[in-house]
């Protein structure tokens, strides 16, 4: 008889995949975990921290050891439960974390050096030097770790798809089966989810004959009949308010190619009633070497060898504080094993061994050994007496922790319940219920552990032990939250589902509380690790914002520019020509404007038409300026203010007549001002009577600017333009427009609206015009210059939300009489104190200035602010600056250092007044 | 995810509403400036049930107040303000 797992009965193998590149057989319906305990391989991964030769735990999603990378390239899955995932044909699995391989792995040799890695290692580390650090830094993050995230795209696709229930039943072993079988037979719309490729749960370690596989199926065929859903491979992994809950489904296997396209499906799900039959995870025992390959929960033995036919050992020892394990002995001796004694380390039991197993009582194992890939040695302390065993299996159990995530997901109480040792659902104010082995837990009796706290494992996945959560103690942990932190007990991707408990009894023994007294640390979702692909569903790819092209994107793209991304829009950026850099095309863009003319597209300008007769009463409320002094026919600057007083927008109020007003915002804000309006009508001042209508895509806009512009228009409209801040109404190419004479650029300029279908010929007329006089398109880049150079500000640049009008140098237009939305913040004396941050311009006193900058003050010190915007002056060139400067408006003449180090640019440069181009504003007038 | 019962279209998830602010931190119109701040940065906070502002904003735009209770999360009331609900 040969030592290790093995088949119990051989044949029966269908399936091949390959394991660290060695090919194996399987059988269909194997976990990856059943198939190497059948192909005899024992050791399967490598710890977390240290390294040490780790095996097969589990035989559920608890595992914390057996993980491994399975698929290749995009589809690489790492850090999968080898105990949760099913074999598939031509399946590659890797092992993780160790080099060069699992037998032969260099960073075992850390194991060695593991004094020097106690708990907290991580955070005592930064009190030395930081050149130290860096270097312990470099080498923690080689040799700690999971597996590698793949570099290449998920060549997968993943499902979204939102449903109703009346009762959702969580878990589909006989609990579960049973009461989704009563939901549906009374009338509920019923879906039943589990975990597993097959229902059953635990009916495949402990039969009852009362609930066979016929039972089970028939069960399942009667639920469907009745229009219930049952879903295989679905995990309920968040369970969030108003019962609403996520269910995550594989749709195929992770690596596998899924058969139609779509790897995994997330259900939004709104049920009724929530019934949550998750069943018992088993505690491990602590004692020296406890998480050798060979150590594995009694439970899990059971499920290998009556669902697998696999035996994970032929002479096995079982450790257990409870009835349960018995049922373990059992099991092995029917498949043929040799079970040499139960150490049970209570001092009597009620519960039947197998003829001719002996039952120690007062047992308690102290240690384990063997090689990295198998057990040999068993031995334990019975009745103080050491003895031992020649075993190649040590199967445990510490008792049953209820799997109350989903529970404490919903905002449920745990309540404590001594007999079990553990924590099982209490109340909760959601419709929900837990059953089955949850609510009701196998009795077990706490044992002291009698090994070595050093190599007493805990966490397996964490490499926590014993002796951790005493030194954790001993610095002053004490609360189980800052345990969790300080060890890492409990984290990564098992979430502590086999050590929690285990940890929790070590604190309370520490403090001499009960466990309940301890704590217990919060459960949220997922309940197992999620594939991100999942939350991103189709909106992966880009597909989650839509994407806005411009009533006039044809005419731009046929001149092939530069686009630019903008919120959810495209705008030219510049129309480059032959081998122009985009710099030279915006300066060159730009000049044309100041010398001649120029044409841009700002249709995407944020539009209100807001009209009835309360329309001036709102926009007064809105607007910070005066508007109800607006006559018909002319248009003024605006800008809007947050209640605290800051500025958060800006724009253009025009009266198009005695009840109508046109508003104009930035494009950025133009869904947040919708809904801004939209609040102060209907909430604030709902017995105003007014209407706002958004007509932002109802218009499309061109601006047509320069010292040409006025004469051109002129000629395309046969009459004088309006004055500047002025409307007319116009046709352009048989087109009813719009014209607003006003001007960004600081030249003579005119916005001209028109119907967003109809807009094509107007653009096409006034881009003619301006051609013929050496005119052209401009972009967003030639824009920005024009703006800068003008001191215009810019919301989301110079408006950061942080500056009032004042900063902003606005404050003189400012509505005295007040009672527009943050007049009362404004009143706050911290906004006129001196050494607010104010908005300057700056002058390069040579080279260039970076946007970014920080401003440095002769002294050096910390920065004093930074530059908003960097462009240079179209015409006479030389670089300039719109800037943040602490009381930068007392200090016009000084001279700062401008510094990015992230650009490596710094430049000396004078602050300056921020209007850098006509200051009187002489060319905006015929 | 909350489910909200929209007085327009029934009940309807969270995803399809935003959160605006909470009723106690509007101050009346006409508020004096001083008071106007307190009532702006000192919310009530209650332990309990509170009056908040959402929107139905991927549904009908209709403008609500819940009635939402921050320990439970349950949702006791829901109306719709604006000109058509003035009195």
């Amino acid at each position: 008889m040969s030592a290790g797992p093995s088949r119990i009965s051989p044949g029966g193998e269908t399936v091949t995949f390959t394991f660290d590149a060695v090919t194996y057989c399987a059988r269909a319906g194997d976990t990856l975990a059943a198939a190497l305990l059948a192909n005899g391989v024992g050791l399967v991964a490598r710890s977390f921290k240290y390294h040490r030769p780790r095996g097969i735990m589990a035989a559920g999603i608890e595992e914390p050891n057996a993980l491994v990378t399975v698929g290749e390239g995009g589809r690489a899955e790492p850090n999968t439960r080898a105990t949760d995932l099913f074999v598939y044909e031509g399946m590659v699995a890797k092992s993780q974390n160790a080099w060069p391989s699992l037998s032969l792995d260099l960073g075992a040799a850390l194991g060695l050096a593991s004094p020097a890695l106690p708990a907290g290692f991580y955070y005592k580390t930064f009190f030395g030097p930081a050149k130290r650090w860096m270097r312990y830094e470099w080498l923690i993050r080689r040799a700690a770790g999971l597996g590698n995230a793949p570099t290449l795209p998920d060549p997968d696709k993943f499902a979204q798809r939102a449903a109703f229930c009346d009762v959702l039943v969580v878990g589909a072993g006989p609990a579960g089966i049973k009461a989704a079988l009563e939901a549906a037979e009374s009338g509920a719309q019923v879906m039943l989810v589990e975990q597993d490729a097959v229902l059953g749960g635990s009916l495949h370690r402990d039969p009852d004959p009362e609930c066979d596989a016929a039972w089970i199926a028939a069960s399942a065929a009667r639920i469907a009949a009745l229009g219930g859903r049952i879903l295989l491979r679905t995990t309920a992994s968040g369970y969030w308010d108003h019962n609403f809950l996520t269910l995550t489904q594989r749709l195929a296997e992770p690596g596998a190619v899924p058969a139609h396209g779509f790897a995994q499906q997330l259900w939004h799900l709104r049920a009724g009633r929530v019934v949550l039959a998750t069943g018992v995870i088993e505690r491990p025992i602590p004692f020296t070497n406890n998480d050798r390959p060979g150590v594995m929960l009694a439970g899990a033995v059971r499920t290998y060898v009556r669902r697998y036919g696999v035996l994970p050992g032929r002479r096995v020892v079982i450790a257990a504080n409870n009835d349960d394990a018995y049922r373990t002995a059992a099991a092995l001796i029917e498949a043929g094993a040799e079970v040499l004694a139960i150490l049970d380390s209570r001092s009597s039991s009620t519960a039947d061994a197998p003829d001719g197993v002996p039952v120690l009582y007062d047992a308690r194992p102290t240690h384990v050994s063997g090689t990295a890939h198998r057990l040999s040695r068993v031995t334990a302390l019975v009745r103080e007496r050491e003895q031992s065993w020649t075993a190649d299996l040590l199967a445990v159990s510490g008792g049953f922790v209820p799997v109350a995530h989903l529970h404490m997901q919903a905002g449920g109480k745990l309540d404590w319940n001594e007999a079990a040792q553990a924590f099982v659902p209490g109340v909760t104010h959601q419709n929900c219920v837990t059953i089955g082995a949850a609510a009701d837990p196998v009795p077990a009796t706490p044992a002291a552990p009698a090994g070595h706290p050093k190599k007493s494992f805990v966490d397996f996945q964490n490499d926590v032990s014993l002796a951790d959560i005493d030194l954790a103690w001993q610095e002053g942990y004490r609360s189980v939250e800052h345990l969790k932190r300080y060890t890492t007990l409990g984290m990564a991707t098992d979430q502590g589902k086999t050590s929690n408990m285990v940890a929790l009894s070590r604190l309370a023994e520490r403090g001499h509380v009960s466990v309940p007294q301890a704590g217990l640390t919060t459960f949220r979702p997922p309940f197992t690790p999620v594939t991100m692909g999942l939350f991103a569903g189709a909106g992966a790819r880009n597909a989650a914002a839509h994407e806005r092209r411009l009533a006039l994107y044809d005419l731009h793209e046929a001149r092939g520019p530069v686009w630019q991304p903008l919120g959810y829009w495209f705008r030219p950026r510049a129309y480059t020509l032959g081998s122009e850099t985009l710099a030279e095309a915006a300066l060159r863009e730009a000049r044309g404007v100041r010398t001649s003319v120029g044409l841009t597209d700002v249709s995407t300008l944020a539009k209100f038409e807001v009209s009835g007769p309360d329309a001036a009463a709102l926009l007064e409320i809105v607007c910070a300026t005066t508007v109800s002094k607006l006559a018909a026919g002319r248009g003024r600057y605006t800008f809007m203010l947050r209640e605290d007083g800051m500025v958060f927008d800006d724009g253009t109020v025009w009266r198009l007549a005695e009840d109508r007003y046109l508003l104009t915002s930035s494009t950025g804000g133009a869904d947040r001002m919708a809904s801004h309006l939209s609040f102060v009508r209907n909430v604030l001042r709902p017995e105003l009577r007014v209407s706002v209508v958004n007509v932002q895509e109802h218009h499309a806009g061109i601006a047509f600017a320069g010292p040409k512009a006025s004469t051109l228009l002129a000629g395309l409209i046969g009459e004088a333009p309006p004055r500047h801040m002025s409307l007319a109404r116009a046709v352009i190419a048989g087109v009813p427009v719009l014209l607003l004479a006003a001007s960004y650029s600081g030249e003579r300029a005119f916005e001209i609206y028109a119907e967003a279908t109809q807009a094509q010929p107007v653009w096409r007329a006034l881009a003619a015009a301006a051609e013929a006089e050496g005119g052209a398109p401009y972009g967003m880049d030639a824009m920005e210059l024009l703006r800068i150079e003008k001191g215009h500000v810019v919301v989301g640049g110079e408006v950061d939300g942080r500056t009032t009008p004042r900063d902003l140098g606005l404050d003189k237009m400012l509505n005295k009489a007040g009672g527009f939305i943050g007049a009362n913040g404004l009143q706050r004396p911290a906004l006129s104190e001196p050494g607010r941050i104010e908005l300057v311009g700056l002058e390069a006193l040579g080279g260039e200035i970076a946007e970014g900058a920080m401003l440095i003050g002769a002294g050096g010190g910390a920065p004093q602010g930074h530059v908003t915007a960097a462009g240079r002056r179209v015409i006479e060139g030389g670089a300039i600056a719109l800037a943040h400067l602490a009381g930068g408006h007392a200090r016009r003449g000084e001279e700062l250092t401008a510094a990015s180090p992230t650009r490596g640019i710094t430049t000396r440069v004078r602050v300056v007044a921020p209007h850098f181009y006509d200051p009187a504003g002489e060319r905006y007038r015929d | 995810m909350y489910l909200i019962d929209c007085p327009h279209c029934g009940p309807r998830a969270q995803l399809e509403f935003t959160y605006e602010r909470t009723m106690d931190s509007i101050a009346p119109a006409g508020a004096d400036p001083q008071e106007a701040m307190r009532v702006l940065y000192s919310r009530a906070n209650p332990m309990g049930a509170d009056d908040e502002v959402w929107r139905h904003t991927y549904g009908c735009r209709a403008w609500l107040v819940l009635t939402r209770n921050r320990m439970t999360h349950s949702i006791d009331a829901v109306r719709a303000v604006g000109p058509e609900t003035l009195a």
